[in-house]
């Protein structure tokens, strides 16, 4: 249906990059963006030219810092971002100054012939990866909605330029002022920036330093990244809302274990006996042992339960369960003890007249006890008595898991809340000094 | 579709339209504005030279757009005091016309609109929100701008214009409107962002060293 292309008089010349000269000092200039560049920055005096005037007109002049200020990615570099490669032809630092501090951070503009004009920029070795937005955020006082996320307003500040190197698509000053609101949603922010009355909304992801590092085949290492950045994702990878719906489930899971396994544990009394024991008697001859009693089943819990009525006293029972058919042992010794009183806050009491203990795993098979007691010297004569229980459910490994469980749960939230509460600290929401497991004050 | 080849009334090279709609072409040889009447071509004017340009596309590259194919056959281009950018006439599989705009690698493709009571210039602040197609527009930018030239087809006269206004507005929906003030009457585009990739150019311009 084309009648094809015109020929033409002749092929239009392939844009190339322009060696040209500065007009203030002769140092060599090299614009870079085809003709997109609308001021060009002499790197060794300074100068501020008009890209777009032949004779590079100088626009302003600046007292240079290059020995101080020196981009981490030379001016010319290129690398491969996100799968498309980009050359850097402008650098600028900016700070603000917030409560008579100044923090400084630098931009560097990338540019691909194709696909335009994109940022970097790095603070402190934090870095992100910058685009303008192509839709408008939709935004009320404390936060802004983009692409369907919610970002948080971090902080509003004045922006201003104190350094510049290279090519910029605009007219670019030293002293330029811009005022600039961060919105966060980590990894990414927005940003707002107001320069007069026009309003320019970018996009920025957090980027690692030594992800710059190979996009741009930088020797070296990158300088480590001090303190948390505003939109730096959290190391908890897992969010600490997920964690913890995953303890209430193993800790509903252990509950429903707990009541399963005391359903059906069997709770077999297997032994029961009271013995008397008097001080007149038990010289020579303190252990004894008693009768053979069976246990069945699979290897389980052996529960063993003393009873003493101890009133400001104590014995100690020195166990030794033995298996008849093996000669296999358990030792184990077990106080029972109970103090009562009064002092001038009213009554107290101190332990038990019962003591359990529970031993786990026992084989089946015929077993008796070896018992040595050992009772307070102001005592003559005591009853205690002992009542075995197989196959019982032990609550406390019940605990154990939990607290297993416990424990992991609350040292992420504890490192997300740390981290978190690190992040806005910097912000213009700082979380307040003492508060709860909630983020921070707004103060609007 | 083809139209008969016809002579430019300056030089006599040949001129051939590639879109049946073309109301204005420019010779590639001598630059003259051509207007066609009803009988034959009349130079109206002649354009200056262009400035360099950035721009990758050029006359003939051909891309995608909303499973269309389209074909760039002219260009409006402006100047503004962040520089220069290019309205690319491009012509749809189909036989309708649509606006590529390329103002510093970001691209959007916009159509014209008819759409009534549209505001005045004066009218129009930073800021505020016109409703277009139940869809509110928000004005982001005035931005004074100048003629700087032509290039190919283009559906209309357009060649003896010196300052023209135009003003950007945006969604929340990455979608976009421009109003153009190049004639008292103003006049209403419909667009949206695009992304270099999904427009599936070919024909571009190559870079040298890139």
């Amino acid at each position: 249906m084309s009648a094809g292309a015109p020929p033409l008089s002749q092929p239009p010349p392939k844009p190339q990059a322009k060696a040209l000269n500065c007009p203030k000092c002769g140092a060599a200039i090299t614009l870079r963006c085809f003709g997109q560049a609308e001021t060009v920055v002499c790197a060794s005096c300074g100068s501020i030219l008009d890209a777009k005037d032949p004779n590079l007109a100088i626009l302003q002049q600046f007292e240079k810092l290059t020995s101080t200020v020196k981009p981490f990615i030379p001016l010319g570099t290129r690398g491969k971002l996100r799968g498309t490669d980009y050359e850097v032809i402008g650098f600028q630092r900016r700070h603000s100054t917030v409560e008579g501090i100044s923090y400084y951070w630098h931009e560097y503009l990338l540019f691909n012939p194709y696909k335009g004009f994109r940022y970097l920029s790095e603070y402190n070795g934090h870095w992100n990866d910058i685009s303008v937005c192509k839709q408008l955020p939709a935004c009320d006082s404390g936060s802004a909605n983009y692409l369907g996320e919610v970002y948080k307003h971090f902080q509003t500040s004045e922006a201003s330029t104190d350094f510049v190197l290279g090519e910029f698509p605009w007219q670019v000053r030293v002293g330029e002022k811009a005022e600039v609101t961060d919105y966060v949603h980590p990894p990414r922010a927005l940003s707002s920036e107001k320069m007069d009355k026009e309003v320019t909304w970018s996009i920025s992801e957090y980027m690692y330093g030594p992800e710059i590092w190979e996009a741009f085949r930088l020797p070296g290492s990158p300088p480590e990244a001090e303190g948390v950045y505003e939109n730096q994702p959290s190391p908890m990878t897992t969010n600490v809302g997920q964690i913890w719906a995953a303890f209430g489930i193993f800790a509903l899971l252990l509950l429903v274990m707990m009541v399963v396994s005391d359903l059906s544990a069997k709770k077999d009394p297997v032994f029961q006996q009271t013995f008397h024991w008097e001080r007149a008697n038990a010289i020579g001859e303190p252990s004894f042992v008693t009768d053979v009693f069976e246990l069945t089943g699979r290897p389980s819990t052996v529960e063993v339960k003393t009873s003493a009525p101890v009133s400001n006293q104590w014995i100690y029972l020195n166990y030794a369960l033995i298996n008849q058919d093996t000669g296999q042992a358990w030792d184990f010794g077990r106080e029972v003890s109970y103090y009562s009183g009064y002092d001038s806050d009213g009554s107290w009491s101190e332990g038990s007249r019962h003591d359990t203990v529970v031993i786990p795993t026992v084989p089946s098979g015929h077993y008796y006890f070896r018992i040595e007691p050992e009772v307070d010297p102001a005592v003559p004569a005591m009853s205690y008595s002992v009542v075995v229980t197989r196959d019982v459910t032990v609550p406390g490994i019940y605990g154990i898991a939990l607290i297993a469980l416990l424990l992991p749960a609350l040292a992420i939230s504890w490192r997300s809340y740390a981290f978190e509460r690190s992040r806005w600290s910097e912000s213009d929401h700082p979380p307040m000094q003492i508060s709860g497991l909630t983020t921070s004050e707004d103060d609007d | 579709m083809t139209q008969p080849a016809a002579n430019c009334p300056n030089c006599g090279a040949k001129i051939v339209f590639r879109w049946s709609s073309s109301v204005q072409t420019v010779c590639e040889y001598c630059k003259s504005i051509l207007v066609r009447t009803d009988v034959d071509l009349k130079k109206v004017g002649q354009v200056a030279d262009l400035p360099p340009d950035g721009s990758p596309i050029q006359l003939n590259t051909e891309g995608l757009y909303r499973n269309k194919s389209f074909v760039v056959v002219g260009r409006i281009v402006y100047e503004y005091d962040q520089g220069a950018w290019n309205e690319w006439h491009v012509m749809m599989n189909d036989g309708t016309s649509a606006w590529l705009s390329d103002a510093q690698q970001e691209y959007a493709v916009s159509l014209s609109s008819k759409l009534p009571n549209l505001p005045a210039a004066a009218q129009v602040q930073v800021g505020q929100q016109f409703n277009w197609n139940n869809q509110p527009y928000t004005v982001s930018v005035i931005t004074p701008a100048h003629y700087r030239g032509v290039q190919g087809e283009l559906p209309f006269q357009y060649w003896d214009k010196t300052d023209v206004t135009f003003v950007d507005l945006r969604t929340e929906s990455g979608k976009f409107a421009t109003l153009d003030y190049s004639d008292p009457e103003p006049a209403l585009y419909l667009g949206e962002f695009v992304e270099f990739e999904d427009l599936k150019l070919k024909n571009l311009r190559s870079f040298e060293g890139w």
